[in-house]
């Protein structure tokens, strides 16, 4: 390697540093005052550094200290503003809690938070106060906190070792990482001893118990060790990053990638948390692997296995999970496959004849077969029995149970008397032929009962087949060698292929299973892409999730970047105030909450975001039917079957879009065109108002009367057709914005043909028309108004276009369940090319005298349509045209009744 | 020239005020003006007008809620300006006690003729037992219709409409009003009820019952019996 390489930094490492440095700016920043027990006096020195910053002008608030009493502690916190405490009831205690909502409306410059292990009370939003303080950086408040060494989460273990406490209030690694600075507070073990016996840590009834057992010098010189080097290497950490970020040459960090094999077996958690000790003392990466083979899970090793996979998230590491029979070929698959450098197993506490036989235990075989890939075996002292409280849900999965076994017995015991009948009376049934039948037997108890019941079955029919049939009869002595030879080999084939045909069974409900699982992922990934719009999806989603997952489901969408407060109306799960408070939450911070997780675990269902590599669309929210949680492989199936809804809904969004834009810009054109026509519409009538007027007020006018009475009859008329056009214009604008409401009542067409003619009649004039009504036309329901409207327009547009002295013809008919309307002419028609064109916005008839806005049959069309109706024109064969209205005809007549009087 | 009848005119467009006060002082109305609902309250305690035009968007309050307050203490016939033929406000100002309604823009000839009809309705009525419009009469004292003479059966029913149109000729008549009217409360919505009868009554009275000169449908609104 030469040296300009060696200079080079790594990309991705800068990428990095970058994004961290940008996360920082935004970011609050974190201090730990961090300590190796109870006493050294952390609470004490942050509160000075507080005071520092205090009097340099920072806003400094105090979230939550706790000064046990302390007298000075108590001096140094006088003056600081502190957060009133939240107080939470629970089984009838009040506790008092930091209150983060307060913090984070009161949004100080900085805020100090005691003991970050904290465990919050249940009803709180985080089941730990360190997740609080995530929160609080979050939101660009710098935090100063303080922590002892034994609540890290990778020194737990060792903790426990040492003084044979357990720990259960940890912090993970990675909030040590995060800090920006961490202050040692050390304390020589003597002197804290001292501090102890003085009861400045602890009330004198508990200094003793305290004195003897955890303060022990022993402890605290081990203690204060973990303390000082975790201190250490987090220094030389940041000098190195330092180093990098500013291309200083220097040490560069080891290539090394740790991969630890997790398995569920509750001393896998040791093995995890090793690795990460020994992945950060190498500066190296890390990942955890878990290898899915065919033989099933007990719901306990479920369990075991989900906690140890959450121990791996927790302290920071993936995840990463591979198929495969030999668990050994795969781990080193992965571990080729990922670069990794070296490899950690936990050491197993027994070993199995069985493996041996197959070549040694995992451990040997994986260390012969690592090549040059180092192996750590972990001893796994202690197990971890920090399991959850719920039993996963069960897999589909087979355990033989003892019903099986007493199966298996009735099933020989059957075969066997019947054989023995078979064998008395039937000459041909020979003792050779009885053996195979019996493996037969032994084959169908391993296929539908499994492996136990199957070795049981063999056990048992090869000694019944000794004592009952094999020569001499009735004693278990064989005679012959043939003999023996046939029942050695009887015993050991019943033994191999009812194991055999077992584990065949096993694979293949695996792969059932497994099948299952892509079967309905494949159906939510069709079922989504071919629905039509985003309700569909949404639908098709919720009754996916809910059928595989067995749970109720519902879908929170946004809208202008909000997260809508009311689930998606196809959800089947009803969210209270507080389920909406925590989907909140999720969207906003893009992260799992309530059931099942550490924070808002309180909450009656699961969230998740819907969250696409953009932006977050949405939130799911799901409660299992049954009691119980979702095991590892639903956990992941769930996630995958989100991102894919995730990224429909994305889609279906982006397409909203591009059709609202498409609207928008065909809308942009209509009102361009609307624009230039209305103008000119516009102009004409308010030129002949404004001409009309100037000439009333000219002396000279003024005195000829005729011109006058001319003149007002002029501005009357041009204000008749600007109202006409606004009119126009309003009812074209409510029927694009789809904000026509049709007042529909029971209405006579006579009436309505009346009412029009009647405000026509100065349009009309003395033109003839003749109104016909066929004597079955029943009353319709309509809207009264608007299709007053619709006649208005068509006979005014036929007065406009028709000689003055042509007749007109209105007839009302009732055909086909339709009543229709026909309005018919005696002008020169229309056409043909133009026919076609007519119902168009703004379309005008080539050639026709100027006036009008190609406006009125378009909204003629429209309002009958939106009756259910329609509008259609065409010219008569024999001269002139007509406009045909078709209405539904009511399915029944209203009845009407005399009043009584 | 004795003064005559005095006119609040509430209107929030000063250009609509001022063509009203020209045209109706032209025709000898005193007028007095307000512009949004609180001063046309206060201007209608103070100088008690005779009638009151009354637009139905004010900037302070709805027409219709000016209308509400002012019937608490005053029976003072109103005129509601309506801005479009399908605004349906102008039912509810009816049923709440407007005696009519225009929708802008509106002739003079046809405001001064509405108000007309609203001042004689609110003088008491001489008892005048027979009424005639058009060809037709009705003597009221012995229910007897005529046509050009000839007598004209109506049913009770349709009695009952005519007499009730009779009795507000020249207003117009909202659907509920008529029905509670004649059917009584509970058929306010039975609205086809109205197009049968009113239908039946057109055949009998009108020359043309196609295109009704008499009896005139307010579309959306009610009837109204056209007397001049």
């Amino acid at each position: 390697m030469n040296s300009m390489e060696a200079d080079r930094p790594d990309p991705d490492r800068t990428l990095t540093e970058t994004r961290r440095e940008e996360a920082r700016q935004q970011r609050g920043r974190l201090k730990i005052f961090f300590g190796m027990a109870a006493g050294v006096g952390k609470t004490y020195a942050m509160l000075q550094a507080a005071q520092t910053r205090r009097t340099e002008g920072v806003d400094v608030v105090v979230g939550y200290v706790d000064t046990h009493g302390r007298a000075e502690t108590e001096a140094l916190l006088a003056n600081l503003e502190q957060m009133p405490r939240r107080q939470i009831e629970y089984r009838g205690a009040v506790l008092a809690e930091m209150d983060l909502d307060a913090i984070l409306a009161r949004a100080p410059q900085l805020v100090l938070v005691d003991e970050l292990a904290h465990t919050n009370a249940p009803g709180s939003r985080h089941v730990k106060r360190y997740q609080d303080v995530l929160e609080l950086l979050d939101a660009g408040i710098d935090v100063y906190t303080t922590v002892n060494v034994q609540h890290i989460e990778s020194r737990a273990d060792t903790v426990r070792q040492i003084t044979g406490v357990v720990v259960h209030e940890k912090v993970p690694d990675s909030l040590l990482d995060m800090a920006d600075e961490i202050e040692l507070i050390d304390l020589p073990p003597d002197e804290l001893r001292k501090r102890l016996a003085e009861g400045k840590v602890y009330t004198p009834e508990r200094v003793e118990a305290a004195a003897n057992h955890f303060f022990r010098i022993g402890n605290l010189t081990a203690l204060r060790e973990m303390a000082l080097r975790l201190t250490a290497e987090h220094v030389d950490h940041q000098l190195q990053d330092y180093m990098e970020a500013k291309r200083i040459a220097g040490p560069w960090k080891s290539g090394e990638r740790l991969m630890v094999a997790v398995s569920p077996s509750p001393y896998a958690a040791e093995a995890i948390r090793w690795t990460r000790r020994m992945a950060y003392n190498l500066e190296a990466s890390w990942f955890a692997a878990f290898i899915e083979t065919s033989a099933g899970l007990s719901a306990a090793q479920r369990e075991t296995l989900t906690h140890n996979l959450e121990l791996v998230r927790r302290l920071g590491g993936e995840v990463v999970t591979a198929a495969g029979e030999d668990i050994v070929e795969a781990l080193l698959r992965l571990a080729q496959q990922r670069n990794a450098t070296q490899i950690v197993v936990g050491k197993p506490l027994h070993r199995h004849v069985l493996e041996r036989l197959r070549g040694g235990s995992l451990v040997d075989r994986l260390i012969r077969a690592s090549a040059d890939i180092d192996v750590y075996v972990v001893s796994g002292r202690t197990a971890d029995h920090e399991t959850g409280a719920h039993p996963s849900l069960p897999l589909p999965q087979r355990q033989s149970t003892l019903r099986d076994y007493a199966w298996a017995f009735v099933v020989v015991a059957v075969v066997t008397i019947g054989l023995l009948a078979a064998h008395s009376f039937v000459p041909w049934v020979s003792y050779q032929a009885v053996g195979l039948i019996d493996l037969l037997a032994v084959l169908l108890i391993a296929f539908y009962l499994g492996r136990g019941p199957a070795l049981l079955a063999a056990l048992v029919s090869a000694v019944s087949w000794n004592f009952l049939f094999i020569q001499p009869r009735f004693t278990f002595a064989i005679a012959t060698l043939e003999d023996i030879i046939l029942f050695l080999l009887y015993f050991v084939i019943a033994l191999f292929a009812g194991t055999l045909t077992a584990r065949l069974r096993t694979r293949e409900r695996q792969a059932q299973y497994n099948a299952d699982r892509m079967t309905a992922l494949y159906t939510l990934a069709h079922e989504t892409a071919t629905a039509v719009d985003m309700d569909d999806v949404l639908h098709t989603a919720i009754e996916q999730i809910g059928a595989v997952f067995d749970a109720e489901v519902a879908i929170l969408l946004t809208q202008d970047g909000q997260l809508l407060r009311r689930v998606h109306p196809a959800s089947t799960l009803a969210l209270t105030e507080n389920d909406l408070g925590v989907a909140l939450w999720v969207f906003e911070n893009n992260k799992p909450a309530g059931q099942f997780t550490a924070t808002l675990p309180q909450a009656t269902a699961h969230f998740r975001p819907l969250s696409t590599p953009g932006r977050t669309v949405g939130v799911v929210g799901i409660r299992l039917q049954q009691a119980g949680r979702l095991s590892f492989d639903q956990e992941v199936l769930l996630e995958t079957f989100i991102s894919q809804v995730a990224l429909v809904i994305e889609r279906e969004l982006l397409d909203e879009a591009a059709e609202q834009s498409v609207m928008l810009r065909e809308s942009e054109r209509l009102y361009t065109t609307l624009l230039n026509s209305i103008s000119h519409e516009l102009r004409t009538p308010i030129a002949t108002i404004a001409g009309a007027a100037s000439s009333l007020l000219d002396p000279n006018t003024v005195l000829n009367d005729q011109a006058r009475t001319a003149l007002t009859g002029e501005i009357q008329t041009a204000a008749d057709r600007l109202n006409r056009l606004v009119e126009n214009l309003l009812d074209m604008s409510r029927l694009d914005a789809g904000r026509l409401q049709l007042k529909q009542e029971w209405c006579d067409i006579s009436d309505v043909i009346g009412v029009a003619l009647r405000r026509l009649a100065t349009v009309i004039g003395d033109r003839p028309v003749a109104v016909t009504v066929a004597e079955d036309v029943p009353l319709i329901k309509v809207d009264f108004v608007l299709l007053e409207q619709v006649l208005v327009n068509l006979l005014d547009n036929a007065c406009a276009y028709t000689p003055p002295d042509t007749a007109l013809a209105i007839s009302v008919t009732v055909e086909e369940g339709q009543v229709r309307i026909d309005l018919a002419d005696h002008g020169p028609g229309i056409a043909p090319e133009a026919l076609a064109h007519i119902f168009d916005k703004f379309y005008r008839v080539p050639g026709t005298a100027a006036g009008g806005t190609g406006l009125g049959l378009s909204i003629c069309r429209g309002l009958v349509e939106a009756h259910g109706g329609t509008l259609t024109a065409w010219n008569r064969p024999e001269g002139g045209m007509t406009f045909s209205i078709r209405l539904p005809k009511p399915v029944q007549a209203p009845v009407v009744q005399e009043a009584s009087l | 020239m004795t003064e005559g009848p005095h006119v609040l005119v509430v209107d929030d467009e000063i250009q609509i005020r001022r063509f009203l006060r020209i045209s109706l002082e032209a025709n000898n109305y005193r007028v007095y003006e307000a512009e949004n609902g609180a001063a046309a309250l206060t201007q209608a305690a103070l100088h008690r007008p005779d009638v009151i035009i009354l637009d139905m968007n004010l900037p302070d309050m709805a027409g219709v809620e000016v209308l509400r307050r002012l019937r608490e203490w005053a029976t003072t016939p109103v005129i509601m300006l309506s801005v479009r033929a399908a605004d349906m406000d102008k039912v509810d100002a009816l049923d709440a006690g407007a005696d009519d309604y225009l929708t802008k823009p509106f002739s003079t000839v046809e405001l001064l003729a509405r108000l007309r009809v609203a001042l004689r309705h609110s003088q008491p009525a001489p008892t005048e037992p027979v009424f005639t419009f058009g060809d037709v009469q009705i003597d009221l004292a012995r229910r007897l219709v005529t046509r050009k003479g000839e007598v004209v059966r109506l049913t009770p029913t349709e009695y009952a409409l005519l007499r009730l149109l009779v009795q507000h000729a020249g207003k117009v008549l909202t659907h509920r009003q008529i029905l509670k009217e004649v059917w009584g409360p509970q058929y306010v919505d039975e609205t086809h009820y109205l197009r049968v009868y009113f239908g039946q009554l057109r055949q009998k009275l009108e020359e043309n019952p196609a295109m009704p000169r008499l009896i005139v449908t307010e579309p959306g609104v009610g009837y109204r019996l056209v007397t001049d």
